[in-house]
């Protein structure tokens, strides 16, 4: 396959989608944690918030997301700047206008893997820790956490994958990633096959790469589950 | 022992679901050294009187203290008593031992881990110690040699010395066990009963609900019978067992001996 000079520009590209799924991963499991721990609270605002949260977030197609995040950020700023006395004009930096929606977009998603997970745990795990002593915060981190984990991997794999491939939306926005890169070949060269074709397989080497790590996560989490009574 | 040292020390304990009174003021003293094992059919409000003693059960009125040190509690939304200062919850709750029908072990973690996780995270002990401590704990209940491994490749009777273990591993001043043996099969209640025999004749002070009859009189310094929420009888077990006082005892005792 001839590249014609371009493969550089697919490389930086797929590294810049690495990079934004990578940090959407990480924000989008904190949103997760704090969705299903709000969805599953006592509390009746913070099931409300969470509700909310799932709802219109599942409720919206992603691009729309990117697109509202990119350019209702950037107003929103400047109207909290002007109280300031700020009047230049300001927006968020496509890389972090695109980390927000997708991480906002799988933390919303995640949130019910979580929360599934959670409700999985039974209560004794728990007690066990509080009557030893341990703080709830203890109890959440140390014993609660590493078997919603567990529990939760395969879900939240399935959707890093559909994650890695969302990232593709940002290229509307005009953040230089794989996708955008690819159209930026085409309109150069005019052939249009070959770097669709290159995009796909980089995003397929990306995919199975992920999912052999996940593979491994798994096994790692699996352990002492091996013939596991209960 | 009148004049040992009183170890815990409950007093018109009241708890409710609803409209369903299930504890009707329970007062109990218990000195150091003393192994009480409370006793009545399903529904006497027994396993939810212990579960109330570290408040893993929200009581509805009434004082607990653990060597003279009282729960400071506080009215919650729902109507009961809620702990009013969550350190001083934690920090009783690490000297009080509490040990579940079910285990509870952690099935993430090896039996070790298991057994110095409190140690470690709650007492602060540095890993080199807790894990010296836990060994021998592991020597105790005689499951040295399953250190490594992990909760689910052990049976029954196993998880349940361990669970004992971690509970000792804190070195706590009371043990409260809640039915330890009713989750075994028939052939694993002994090796646990044994550990627990052993803790009694070292001195602990211990209460425990269990249905092992011969157990209680054999190892308790007293009996309780609770009876719809009620303690309907009291005493050294030899008085119980062959001349209580009240006829529900008497005839529970009857069909469960």
């Amino acid at each position: 396959m001839d590249l014609q000079g371009f493969g550089h520009l697919l490389i930086s590209g797929a590294w810049i989608t690495i990079q934004l799924a990578v940090c959407s991963l990480f924000v989008g499991l904190l949103f997760g944690i704090i969705g299903a721990s709000a969805k599953l609270s006592s509390s009746k605002t913070a099931n409300l918030l969470g509700n909310s949260y799932t709802l219109f977030v599942r409720g919206m197609p992603e691009l729309l997301l990117v697109l509202t995040i990119y350019f209702g950020s950037s107003a929103v700023l400047m109207a909290i700047a002007s109280l300031f006395g700020y009047d230049e004009y300001i927006e968020l930096s496509p890389f972090v206008a695109g980390v927000t929606a997708l991480s906002i977009a799988f933390g919303a998603y995640a949130t019910e893997v979580f929360r599934s997970a959670m409700q999985e745990i039974p209560k004794g795990q728990r007690e066990a820790a509080v009557a030893l002593g341990m703080s709830r915060f203890q109890t959440f981190r140390r014993i609660t956490l590493p078997q919603v984990w567990r529990l939760a991997l395969p879900g939240l794999g399935n959707l890093f994958l559909v994650l890695l491939k969302d990232t593709a939306l940002v290229s509307v926005i005009g953040l230089n990633e794989l996708m955008r890169q690819a159209s930026v070949a085409v309109g150069n060269t005019k052939e249009p096959f070959t770097f669709y074709f290159a995009a796909a397989m980089v995003y397929l080497l990306m995919t199975s790469i992920s999912m052999a790590g996940l593979h491994l996560l798994e096994r790692k989490a699996n352990q002492g589950y091996q013939g596991a009574r209960s | 022992m009148t004049d040992a040292t009183v170890a815990l020390e409950i007093s018109d304990l009241h708890k409710s679901y609803g409209s369903l009174e299930v504890l009707k003021g329970i007062s109990l003293t218990a000195h150091e050294g003393d192994v009480i094992s409370i006793l009545g059919s399903s529904g006497s409000g027994k396993s939810t009187f212990l579960r109330c003693l570290n408040l893993l059960e929200a009581p509805s009125s009434g004082q607990i203290s653990f060597a003279g040190e009282a729960f400071k509690l506080k009215p919650s939304k729902e109507g009961n008593l809620e702990s009013a200062d969550q350190k001083q919850l934690e920090r009783m709750r690490a000297s009080i031992g509490f040990v579940f029908q079910n285990f509870n072990l952690w099935p993430h973690m090896t039996v070790i881990e298991n057994i110095m996780e409190a140690p470690v995270h709650v007492l602060k002990q540095d890993k080199a110690t807790a894990r010296e401590k836990a060994e021998s704990y592991l020597r105790k209940v005689g499951l040295f040699d399953k250190k490594d491994s992990y909760p689910n490749q052990l049976s029954g009777g196993q998880q349940q010395r361990i669970a004992i273990a971690r509970t000792l591993a804190m070195e706590p001043r009371v043990l409260l066990f809640d039915e330890p043996t009713s989750a075994l099969d028939p052939e694993l209640v002994n090796e646990v009963l044994n550990v627990m025999r052993d803790l009694a004749a070292e001195g602990r002070t211990m209460l425990i609900v269990t249905h092992e009859m011969r157990f209680a009189r054999e190892v308790s310094s007293q009996i309780v019978f609770l009876h719809q929420g009620q303690i309907e009888e009291i005493g050294e077990p030899e008085k119980v067992f062959t001349n209580p006082d009240s006829d529900r005892c008497r005839a529970f005792l009857s069909t469960h001996f």
